[in-house]
């Protein structure tokens, strides 16, 4: 009998499961290769249960913890929240730990952790973030993390695999967040099902690491498990550059002809900037729509949009421009790490020349954890991945998501403004 | 068990309004009392001990935030119960032992209603219409760490078979 040709999430799936092969729909348990924790999920919600239940980690080796959630810790409970991650990592033995270092999804693959074939568990619904390194990595609450702890396992129900392949070239100032927003459109945020998502297509193999992070980053708000990228020649290459090489990184492919669920077509070239109203991603619609809404604070942050390469997409439209008088622009790189390279490279001080006010390198307003929260009424465009109702701030604040192009476009404008102006 | 009141809300309640991030650094208590306040006001103050919340599509969409599902415990919800649930708000609020039950009815419950919800047969009904609705079961091993309260005490119960029987790894 001939073996049923699978997905790659299907075999890295049966990988972690000690399977052949593994079929949609099946309800396996995987061996973990690695757990992901921050501040918040992390060991101040670990520690106390498995005091509890009298039980020690599984392997310390195979944990990372990084604190991202409540730093800038400005306040009493952020601090002492903070200590925990800080006295815990010490008594659990866990070496693999980063603090004030950024955004755990970002500062993740950066140190190497992640290679293709990979089957991970973060404390944290971006964690499919890790998807974009050809891994299948996922969210999951404490409690779940805490059974991951104890037995280094999780049960899985075996996704389908839907397919949304870029076709095409993408346009000036238009980039893998307007990929994202205008999938949520297309599919509600439901659509994904809990299933997989892959990402293929001309587009796609064009992007860099960062950008394939956006996209697997995303993959939450249309409902799916994870996201994730084939590996290529860009994998390898960034591999290599965080020491991560040495895996057998491109042999990790689903195979041709697997059955998928569905299988979505996009064309970038005739992608439009793409802008999320109040209170949902998928109120996405070309940019269009919203052009002119006057806007009180434009907001470059968070692991889905404040990366080195996000960043640089924010210079390149605002080239010695300024933010209108009216707008706060808030800019909070999402690792020390990228924010290092926008130092080095000049990109920051565009940044700083335009008025940007500097925020700490972790969650920050996005989270909506701490005090610096979005007030009555106020109108913000974000390169975040979620407007929720009352996610950032008051209940009453109106939050549009958009790609870091249009937000550096709309802080100039003042107003909601299509960034291909600056580009023509 | 017992019915209670009926709380219905509408397609995508959202983690941000089941948990709001501002209260993220508070306990239980603190956080609960203002569980879907950015929707409904009065919800923490008037949900009763067996009352039942009941969405539409993509119920606790958005963070892994487990207070979610645990403000709703808190409160003593009983069960709640979608037409769909965003799948890592489902693997929390049975990892709490709190039953999340997939009805493709679920619709068909007005707010106000009695309902008498029964994880284990499937089954709900609807005691102010004289409905049943059916629901889909809940995969059997979930079910069985359901009975045992959640994995917390299903992790107990492990743990402690394995001490009594010397077995290395669980």
């Amino acid at each position: 009998m001939t073996m049923a040709t699978q997905t790659l999430s299907q075999k890295i799936i049966a990988r972690a499961a000690g399977r052949k092969s593994v079929a949609p729909g099946e309800i396996v348990t995987c061996r973990v290769d690695l757990a992901m924790m921050h501040d918040s999920g992390g060991p101040r919600r670990v520690k106390p249960m498995l005091e509890k239940l009298g039980a020690k980690v599984w392997d310390p080796d195979k944990i990372v913890v990084i604190t991202d959630h409540y730093l800038p810790a400005n306040d009493d409970e952020s601090r002492r929240i903070i200590h925990i991650a800080r006295e815990w990592v010490k008594e659990a033995g866990v070496t693999r730990f980063h603090d004030g270092e950024g955004i755990c999804h970002v500062v993740l693959p950066q140190k190497g952790y992640l290679h293709p074939g990979m089957f991970v568990v973060g404390g944290d619904s971006h964690s499919p973030t890790g998807g974009a390194f050809g891994a299948y990595m996922f969210g999951v609450g404490a409690t779940e993390m805490l059974g991951v702890l104890v037995t280094g396992e999780i049960w899985l129900k075996v996704p389908h695999t839907i397919l949304v392949d870029w076709s095409g070239k993408l346009g000036p100032a238009v980039s893998a967040k307007d990929m994202m927003l205008a999938l949520c459109g297309r599919l509600g945020l439901d659509g994904g099902q809990y299933q997989a998502i892959q990402y293929a297509g001309d587009a796609i193999s064009a992007l860099p690491m960062q950008e394939r992070m956006t996209l697997c980053n995303m993959a939450p708000e249309v409902g799916a498990q994870t996201g994730l990228v084939a590996p290529d020649a860009v994998t390898r290459d960034f591999l290599e550059s965080v020491g991560a090489s040495g895996t057998d990184g491109e042999t990790w492919q689903g195979d041709p002809g697997a059955p998928l669920l569905a299988h979505h077509r996009f064309d970038a070239s005739t992608l439009e900037p793409q802008v999320a109203a109040p209170h949902s991603p998928a109120n996405a619609a070309p940019i269009g729509r919203h052009a002119g809404t006057r806007i009180d604070t434009a907001y470059i942050g968070a692991c889905t949009g404040a990366k080195i390469e996000d960043l640089r997409m924010a210079a390149r439209v605002l080239g010695g421009r300024r933010a209108a008088a009216h707008v706060r622009f808030v800019v909070a790189p999402a690792s020390a790490h990228d924010q290092a390279i926008a130092a080095r490279e000049g990109t920051l001080q565009i940044l700083v020349d335009a008025g940007a006010e500097l925020l700490a390198n972790s969650c920050g307003i996005c989270a909506g954890y701490g005090d610096d929260r979005l007030g009555e009424n106020e109108v913000a465009i974000t390169s975040t991945a979620r407007n929720f109702k009352g996610r950032m701030g008051a209940a009453s604040s109106q939050v549009y998501l958009a790609s870091p192009y249009t937000v550096a476009a709309s802080a100039i404008a003042g107003k909601i403004c299509d960034p291909r102006e600056f580009f023509k | 068990m017992n019915s209670g009141r009926a709380w219905v809300f509408g397609d995508n309640v959202d983690t941000d309004v089941l948990a709001p991030g501002k209260y993220m650094k508070s306990g239980i208590d603190e956080m609960a009392r203002h569980c879907l306040e950015a929707v409904e006001p009065g919800f923490a103050g008037s949900v009763r001990s067996g009352d039942v919340v009941v969405g539409r599509r993509n119920f606790g969409t958005g963070s892994s935030r487990e207070q979610a599902p645990q403000a709703l415990k808190h409160l003593g919800v009983a069960a709640l119960v979608a037409e769909s649930f965003a799948g890592l708000f489902y693997r929390n609020a049975l990892n709490l032992g709190l039953p999340a039950v997939v009805c493709a009815d679920a619709g068909r419950i007005r707010d106000g209603d009695r309902v008498r919800v029964d994880p284990e047969a499937g089954r709900i009904e609807n005691l102010s219409t004289g409905q049943t609705l059916a629901c889909e079961p809940i995969p059997a091993h979930l079910m069985q760490m359901l009975r045992d309260g959640g994995l917390m005490p299903h992790l107990e119960k492990r743990l402690a078979r394995q001490r009594e029987t010397g077995e290395s790894r669980l």
